[in-house]
């Protein structure tokens, strides 16, 4: 979707103004911990995957996503995944109170602070094997299609319609417009390099290239 | 807009915002969806245990074993994995090498993917808006807020992470530090040098030299 969590190019948002490395804290509030940490514990339900959860803080107001601090959109997330997905109801949020415990096998699958350790380790791995061969190799000339879907996607506003070449493949990984669905599928995935030119014409950096990992279903073979 | 997330004087009553979160903390506690024993667990994990000092390893033992550099420019996942720094964001790692002539720096701009394994959670400025913006389209004008200035013969490759791959930045192994060991290299290797915003620090910064 064409929200405002895509930032590549825009103008206007001003200085970034770093804290310096060695002051700044892990967490600057107590509640952006709990945040964090709520966010995390209640993704090991499974109940939904990574591109849930980014679909899920993209589709907020642009002004509401903009305005808020990171971990308030975190939080805008993670309320919302747990209303659509019957976790929690609406009531239950906007009161505090349960009407009723979660389902027993969900409560089953609580993350244990035991558990975390192993879980921190395994990750979540997004490599899939899949049948078919790849359309693309290193060297290609391709143009990211220009293309708006109205769901998740991780082709960038910045990268339609613009022409690059692969730089390597990565194998194929989870297709993330189709696991923001709740549809795990793999699809060829490459890194393709920009030149900085051909993203931003006459006000491109001289000497500089912007690489962009892609979908096979993000790419088309690019004339010579 | 600029997000610098603001800071509580403990003086003043919970916000707004505090309430809300414990309150939904407590639900999900009450309907038994959520131990806060793991969630604290969680954020121990980051706080004090996975954090920029892995990733400085990685770059010191590449700096003095050629063996290893090779293997971590070209399996980045397996070398990482050998030294048990992989899992939750570094399941799939890219390690990209700055150089005389090339410099790389990284970026999310759909979100904040960041290689958490190696870094542990990203800065504010790598979440903000302005970074996530400017970072792919004026990276010589992000660098210099950096205080990075290179040359426009050095090539700036910017890496954007939108898919489950992560980055890793190998910055240059700074000058005067010949038989340096791994644990002394480690300290001139900075967060900001690994995202690619900054080089590693000289042995002069350190006092040395």
């Amino acid at each position: 979707m064409n929200g405002a969590h895509d930032l590549g190019g825009m103008h206007g948002l001003g200085r970034i103004n770093p804290e310096p490395e060695g002051e700044e804290p892990v967490f600057h509030t107590e509640w952006e911990k709990r945040v964090f940490g709520l966010n995390v514990a209640v993704g090991a339900l499974r109940k939904w995957n990574v591109d849930m959860v980014r679909h899920a803080r993209e589709r907020q107001h642009p002004v509401d996503y903009l305005r808020q601090t990171y971990y308030e959109n975190w939080l805008a997330g993670l309320e919302k995944l747990l209303v659509e997905t019957g976790l929690v109801t609406a009531v239950e949020l906007a009161t505090g109170k349960a009407t009723g415990p979660a389902h027993e096998e969900t409560r089953n699958r609580v993350l244990k602070a035991e558990y975390v350790p192993t879980m921190v380790a395994k990750g979540v791995p997004a490599r899939m094997e899949i049948d078919t061969v790849p359309r693309f190799k290193p060297g290609d000339r391709v143009r990211a299609i220009n293309r708006h879907p109205v769901g998740h996607t991780r082709e960038p506003r910045y990268v339609r319609g613009c022409i690059g070449v692969i730089n390597e493949y990565h194998g194929a990984h989870v297709f993330p417009d189709r696991n923001a669905q709740g549809a795990r599928e793999g699809r060829h995935l490459y890194g393709v390099r920009f030149e900085a030119s051909s993203l931003w014409g006459e006000n491109a950096n001289k000497g500089s290239a912007v690489y962009v990992d892609l979908w096979e279903d993000y790419l088309e073979p690019a004339e010579e | 807009m600029v997000k610098i997330e603001h800071r509580h004087d403990h003086t003043e009553p919970p916000s707004e915002l505090e309430l809300r979160i414990k309150a939904l903390e407590s639900l999900l506690v009450e309907k038994g969806l959520v131990d806060p024993a793991a969630v604290n667990a969680l954020i121990d994990t980051y706080e004090n245990r996975v954090g920029p000092r892995n990733g400085a390893k990685v770059v010191a033992r590449a700096w003095s074993d050629p063996a290893f550099k090779r293997w971590l420019l070209e399996d980045a996942t397996a070398a990482i994995d050998s030294m048990g720094y992989s899992g939750r964001h570094g399941e799939h790692m890219k390690v990209v090498e700055n150089t005389p002539k090339i410099h790389n720096v990284v970026v999310c701009t759909l979100c904040s993917c960041y290689p958490w394994a190696v870094l542990g959670l990203p800065p504010v400025w790598y979440k903000s808006a302005p970074y996530r913006a400017r970072a792919v389209a004026d990276p010589r004008g992000v660098l210099k807020e950096f205080g990075t200035e290179l040359g426009e013969d050095i090539e700036i490759r910017v890496w954007d992470s939108t898919s489950e791959v992560r980055f890793l930045v190998l910055p240059a192994r700074p000058e005067g530090t010949e038989g340096w060991s791994e644990e002394e290299l480690a300290a001139l290797v900075t967060r900001n040098a690994m995202i690619g915003v900054e080089t590693a620090k000289s042995p002069k910064d350190l006092g040395r030299n």
